[in-house]
C-alpha cells in the first residue's frame, strides 16, 4: 500500500473514503468536495510530489446502483510512485466537479474527453467544449450507459448532420497554441516579436 | 454529336457504318488513355492504408497499371481511393474531396468498414461511403491484400473501357447533394446502414 494514503488520512480525515490495492495499484477514493484541496496537497507537499498527471478518465458501470467514477492517475517522477485518485458521483445527479487544470495543464484535453463521452462538466476549465466529437453533436454522450450503441438518431440524420458540418471549422485561431503562447510572452520579447525580429537558428551558420 | 451523326443516314447503305466506328476509335482511344494512366488520391484512414500502400510499393508496384503519379491533391486526381474506415467527423472532409476531383472521376472503396462500415456498428461511423459518395468498385477484405486492391484496380480498367464519350450516363454529371443535404433518399441510407448478424438485434432508440 501506497505511503501517500496514510499521509492522506492524517491530513484530510473523513474526506477520505476507502483505499484498495489492485494489481499493484493503490487506488484512494476521495470527497469529490475536496478534490481540489486533495490534489493540490499531493502536488505540493514535498514528501508527496505528484508532479504529473498521467490520465484522467472516467467509468460508469453495468450495474445501476454502482456511482460514476472519475479516475486521475498521478504519477511523481521524482519518487517513481504512482497513485490512483478516484471520486465517485451519482450518475442521475449533479455531474460536476473541479477541474484540476490550474493544477495540471496536461489535464485540459482529458477533461475535454471526459465532458464530450460522459457529460461530466468541470468547473474552472478555461476551453470546456467537445474534443472527439464535433462541436454541434447533438446525441448525447456516447461513453454513458443509457447511450445507445448506434446513436440515438437514424443513420440518414446523422450522415445529414454530418455532411452539414464545415470540414475547415474544427480548427480556429484560439485553438493554435502560438496565439495562446503570444500573450503570455514577457513584454520585451512581445515587442521584439512585433517588430519582427527573429531569433538566431542555432547552428545555422 | 451521336444525334447529328444519326441523322446521315443514306439510302440503300448501312448507316453510319464508318461514323460508328469512328466513334468506338474514339472511345477506345479514350478509354484506353484513361484506364491506363489513372491517377489514384489515396485517401486512407486506417489499417487498409497499410495495405494500400504495399499495393503503391516496389512488390506489388500498381504503377504497372497506370497509377504511376499518387495525386495528394483532388483537383489532379480521377481515381479516390478510401482506404480504410470513415467516422462521421471526416464524411464532410471526403465528400469536400470527392468534388473537388475534376470530371471524369472515379471511388474505390477499400475493405469492409469502407464499403459497409465493418465491425464498426456504432455512433461514430459512417456505414459506408456510398452513402456519401458514389462509388464504383468495392473491395472486401479486412484489410484487402494488395492482390484484391488490384484486382479491384483492374475491375475499374474494365468499368472505364466500357464506358463511352457519346453516351453520357448520368454518373458523368456532377452529383451536388439535395435540398436535403444528402446523396441519397433517407430511407435508402437508413436502408444500406442496417447491420447485418447478430448486430440487428441490438437495441436503437430512433
Amino acid at each position: 500500500m501506497n505511503s501517500s494514503v496514510e499521509a492522506l488520512r492524517a491530513t484530510f480525515g473523513s474526506a477520505i473514503g476507502r483505499a484498495i490495492e489492485s494489481c499493484g495499484d493503490t487506488i484512494v477514493y476521495i470527497d469529490p468536495a475536496k478534490l481540489p484541496e486533495v490534489m493540490r496537497w499531493l502536488r505540493d507537499t514535498p514528501e508527496q510530489h505528484y508532479d504529473y498527471l498521467v490520465d484522467v478518465t472516467a467509468v460508469e458501470y453495468r450495474d445501476r446502483e454502482r456511482p460514476l467514477e472519475v479516475v486521475y492517475n498521478l504519477r511523481s517522477l521524482a519518487r517513481r510512485t504512482d497513485l490512483r485518485i478516484k471520486v465517485e458521483l451519482d450518475p442521475q445527479g449533479d455531474l460536476t466537479l473541479d477541474s484540476v487544470v490550474p493544477l495540471w495543464r496536461g489535464a485540459d484535453w482529458l477533461e475535454r474527453e471526459v465532458y464530450d463521452m460522459f457529460g461530466i462538466t468541470f468547473r474552472g476549465h478555461p476551453d470546456l467544449r467537445r474534443i472527439l466529437m464535433w462541436d454541434t453533436y447533438a446525441e448525447g454522450y456516447p461513453l454513458r450507459k443509457d447511450f445507445p450503441l448506434r446513436g440515438r438518431f437514424s443513420r440518414a440524420e446523422q450522415v445529414r448532420q454530418a455532411l452539414a458540418a464545415n470540414p475547415e471549422a474544427h480548427y480556429s485561431m484560439e485553438e493554435l497554441s502560438i496565439a495562446q503562447a503570444y500573450d503570455e510572452l514577457p513584454p520585451d520579447m512581445q515587442e521584439r516579436l512585433r517588430r519582427g525580429e527573429r531569433a538566431k537558428i542555432p547552428y545555422s551558420e | 454529336m451521336k444525334r447529328v451523326l444519326e441523322t446521315k443516314e443514306v439510302a440503300g447503305q448501312s448507316p453510319n457504318y464508318l461514323l460508328a466506328k469512328v466513334q468506338d476509335l474514339i472511345d477506345w482511344a479514350v478509354n484506353s488513355s484513361r484506364a491506363n494512366s489513372l491517377w489514384p488520391m489515396p485517401f486512407g484512414t486506417a489499417c487498409c492504408a497499410i495495405e494500400f500502400m504495399a499495393t503503391a510499393a516496389s512488390r506489388y508496384d500498381f504503377a504497372r497499371f497506370g497509377m504511376e503519379r499518387q495525386a495528394f491533391s483532388p483537383r489532379q486526381a480521377d481515381v479516390l481511393i478510401c482506404a480504410g474506415r470513415l467516422p462521421f467527423k471526416l464524411a464532410p472532409v471526403i465528400r469536400r474531396i470527392y468534388d473537388q476531383m475534376p470530371q471524369p472521376k472515379w471511388v474505390i472503396s477499400m475493405g469492409a468498414c469502407a464499403s459497409s462500415g465493418g465491425i464498426f456498428d456504432n455512433y461514430a461511423m459512417v456505414q459506408g461511403i456510398d452513402t456519401i459518395v458514389p462509388v464504383d468498385v468495392y473491395v472486401p477484405g479486412c484489410p484487402p491484400r494488395p492482390e484484391g486492391l488490384l484486382y479491384g484496380v483492374l475491375l475499374l480498367h474494365k468499368k472505364i473501357k466500357g464506358e463511352s464519350l457519346f453516351d453520357r450516363a448520368p454518373r458523368r454529371e456532377e452529383q451536388p447533394l439535395d435540398e436535403r443535404g444528402l446523396r441519397l433518399p433517407p430511407e435508402q441510407i437508413n436502408e444500406i446502414s442496417e447491420p447485418f448478424g447478430n448486430s440487428i438485434h441490438q437495441f436503437r432508440s430512433a
